[in-house]
């Protein structure tokens, strides 16, 4: 077999990855501020996909543009979610915050299912067959423009995180919450603005990602647990980290999906978050605590 | 006798009252409700199974599907290819549940994996299993692993029998757990369990083997929860990975513990008996009431959750057995 075949997989791979990466990155943005566990992730990026779903059926808007959209009503959502729930419980023990986000994670796949019905929904782009040639590679028109929106995106958040002052005042509560409040930020508000991007951050993936996948609310579980192996992988807390483990963890379900039977690919993110779990507990790229 | 589970006189009354009801209630209910009791106990009995580790040792684990799926694919593949009975294949059944509990309790806790990440480890290795069992021909794969089924057979010794025997298997795994979590807790080891739960270091520093205790914790709790295994493999008599393996059978079997109120003796059965009779009510009235939504009761099950967790944090039991005076409170003369 010619090694461009592994090119182009492994390509492809890391450009579903990328997307799977900012969708990580939101769930890092969230533990690493607010210290809270989003178990309902998945289905929050199952609500992006579905927006941009029915966003495409009615104004027929590129999934591209439907992501802005579906980052501010996202954005809204995860900010009335952390102030009207989910900030009473940043101080209980995990457990207790778990089964929070559970129940929320319930009501949303349920009434999602309720909602569109279980069968697959997908967005007409005039561009779903195109392929771009770069180099020996040949790969898919969707899958670029996905994976390129997801290092905008990426960027911006970088970006903002650490030039804009907001941003830094986000950092110095994740660093010590009580000397933020000493210094006088508003924890609470921060906290709301906080969960708010991160839901953003993943409503953005979910809208990115029905250009690669077709939407069903079955999917949500799986991506909260994917987005969990790659924030674990990457290292919590650490915005590179999320972005490097969605790349690995996308080139390696891709590589297995070929190799093996597609059926065991996710045993192999599987795989990789054990041996990080064991070898480096603090992830790639994540801080020894 | 009233110092069995601290409870007070009126306590001690409720629970001959409830014990006795339970011991009767196949003579009286039909057999649509002594599936719903048989579903009930098994959640308890699971759910006490979780408790051990979760409630008395503060070990978090989000893949307790893995020893119910061990335990019902090791004891049925001994039954169906062997000819071992499940009295017999239930030990063989803890054991390898036990070994892959202390597998993953040596990976993280020599390794320092803790909370969250000791979660995720668990959730990763029951994903693990179900992946693998998929491709597990010799017990069916995907396809499922069925057990041979006879009409009206009775053989209590292959535990092939009628509805009513399962529903006292059943009946007969809570009591005995009851009193085997209190016996745990009474003891030396409870005593440690408790210690390393509220502060691990303190109990360090006072002698407590923390490596140690929190093993025995993942054993006892493995053990038991496959013996839950077992019974559900001769109980439904077909086995599916996507099913026995799933993280939503892990979750479900965390609900009764955490609804009850975790760490108590009496949680886990409560839990069991308020959420499987809830899920059976929401599904009447979304039938009487000619609603075919699919989701709908799940949409309910999660509201209950977040009301439950919202409301009554630590559970319904320790707030119930408070408001009744069904427990002698701290202080109180026995």
């Amino acid at each position: 077999m010619p090694i461009d075949y592994y090119l182009n997989i492994a390509a492809s791979g890391l450009l579903t990855g990328l997307v799977y990466g900012l969708a990580a990155l939101g769930l890092s943005v969230i533990f690493g501020v607010v210290r809270v566990v989003n178990f309902a992730h998945g289905e929050m990026m199952v609500a992006g996909m579905y927006g941009a779903v029915l966003l495409g059926g009615w104004l027929g808007l590129d999934p591209l543009l439907s992501a802005p959209l579906m980052a501010a009503l996202l954005f809204a959502c995860g900010w009335l979610l952390q102030r009207g729930l989910v900030n009473k419980f940043v101080e209980r023990p995990e457990h207790m915050q778990f089964i929070l986000l559970l129940g929320i994670a319930t009501i949303l796949v349920n009434a999602m299912l309720m909602l569109f019905g279980p069968d697959a929904r997908n967005v007409q782009v005039p561009y779903s067959f195109d392929t771009v040639e770069i180099g020996p590679m040949l790969l898919d028109a969707v899958r670029l423009r996905a994976g390129a929106a997801a290092i905008v995106v990426a960027a911006a958040l970088f970006a903002f995180f650490r030039f804009s002052r907001t941003g830094k005042a986000i950092r110095a509560c994740a660093d010590n919450p009580l000397g933020a409040r000493v210094v006088g930020l508003n924890i609470d508000g921060l906290y709301a603005l906080t969960f708010g991007i991160g839901a953003a951050v993943v409503g953005v993936a979910g809208a990115l990602m029905t250009l690669l996948v077709d939407a069903r609310p079955q999917l949500a579980p799986e991506y909260t647990l994917l987005s969990f192996i790659i924030v674990i992988v990457g290292g919590l807390g650490s915005l590179p980290g999320a972005l490097l483990g969605g790349v690995l963890i996308g080139m390696s379900e891709a590589l297995a999906g070929f190799l093996l039977t597609p059926s065991l690919k996710s045993l192999f993110s599987y795989g990789v978050l054990i041996v990080v779990l064991l070898l480096r507990p603090q992830g790639l790229l994540g801080k020894r605590s | 006798m009233s110092g069995l589970l601290g409870v007070t006189g009126r306590g001690l009354v409720l629970l001959v009252l409830a014990a006795l009801g339970l011991a009767v209630a196949p003579f009286v209910a039909d057999r649509y409700l002594v599936s719903v009791l048989t579903t009930v106990l098994w959640f308890a009995y699971v759910g006490q199974a979780w408790n051990v580790m979760m409630g008395f040792s503060g070990l978090l684990s989000l893949g307790h599907a893995l020893y119910v799926g061990l335990g019902a694919y090791v004891s049925a593949a001994l039954f169906v290819h062997f000819g071992i009975g499940p009295w017999a294949g239930m030990v063989l059944a803890m054991l390898v549940a036990v070994v892959a509990g202390c597998i993953i309790g040596f990976l993280g806790f020599r390794f320092g994996v803790k909370g969250v990440h000791f979660a995720l480890l668990t959730i990763a290795f029951a994903e693990v299993a179900r992946i693998g069992f998929d491709h597990i021909t010799w017990v069916g794969g995907s396809g499922g692993f069925f057990l041979p089924v006879e009409a009206g057979a009775s053989d209590p010794l292959n535990l092939r029998g009628s509805p009513v025997l399962f529903y006292y298997v059943a009946l007969a795994l809570v009591v005995g757990a009851l009193f085997l979590s209190r016996a745990l807790l009474h003891s030396r080891l409870g005593y440690q369990w408790l210690a390393v739960r509220e502060e691990p270091d303190a109990a360090e520093a006072s002698g407590v083997d923390l490596f140690r205790a929190r093993m025995t914790a993942v054993a006892v709790s493995s053990a038991l929860t496959a013996l839950g295994g077992v019974f559900q493999a001769f109980y439904f008599n077909n086995l599916f990975p996507e099913q026995v393996f799933s993280m939503g059978r892990s979750i479900e079997i965390i609900l009764p513990a955490i609804v009850g109120g975790i760490g108590t003796l009496v949680g886990p059965i409560l839990g069991a008996f308020i959420l499987t009779p809830l899920g059976e009510v929401l599904t009447f009235l979304i039938e009487a009431g000619g609603l075919d939504l699919p989701g709908l009761k799940q949409l309910f099950y999660g509201a209950a959750l977040v009301a439950i967790v919202v409301f009554r944090p630590e559970g319904v039991w320790p707030w119930l057995a408070r408001r009744l005076r069904l427990v002698r409170q701290p202080g109180e003369g026995a």
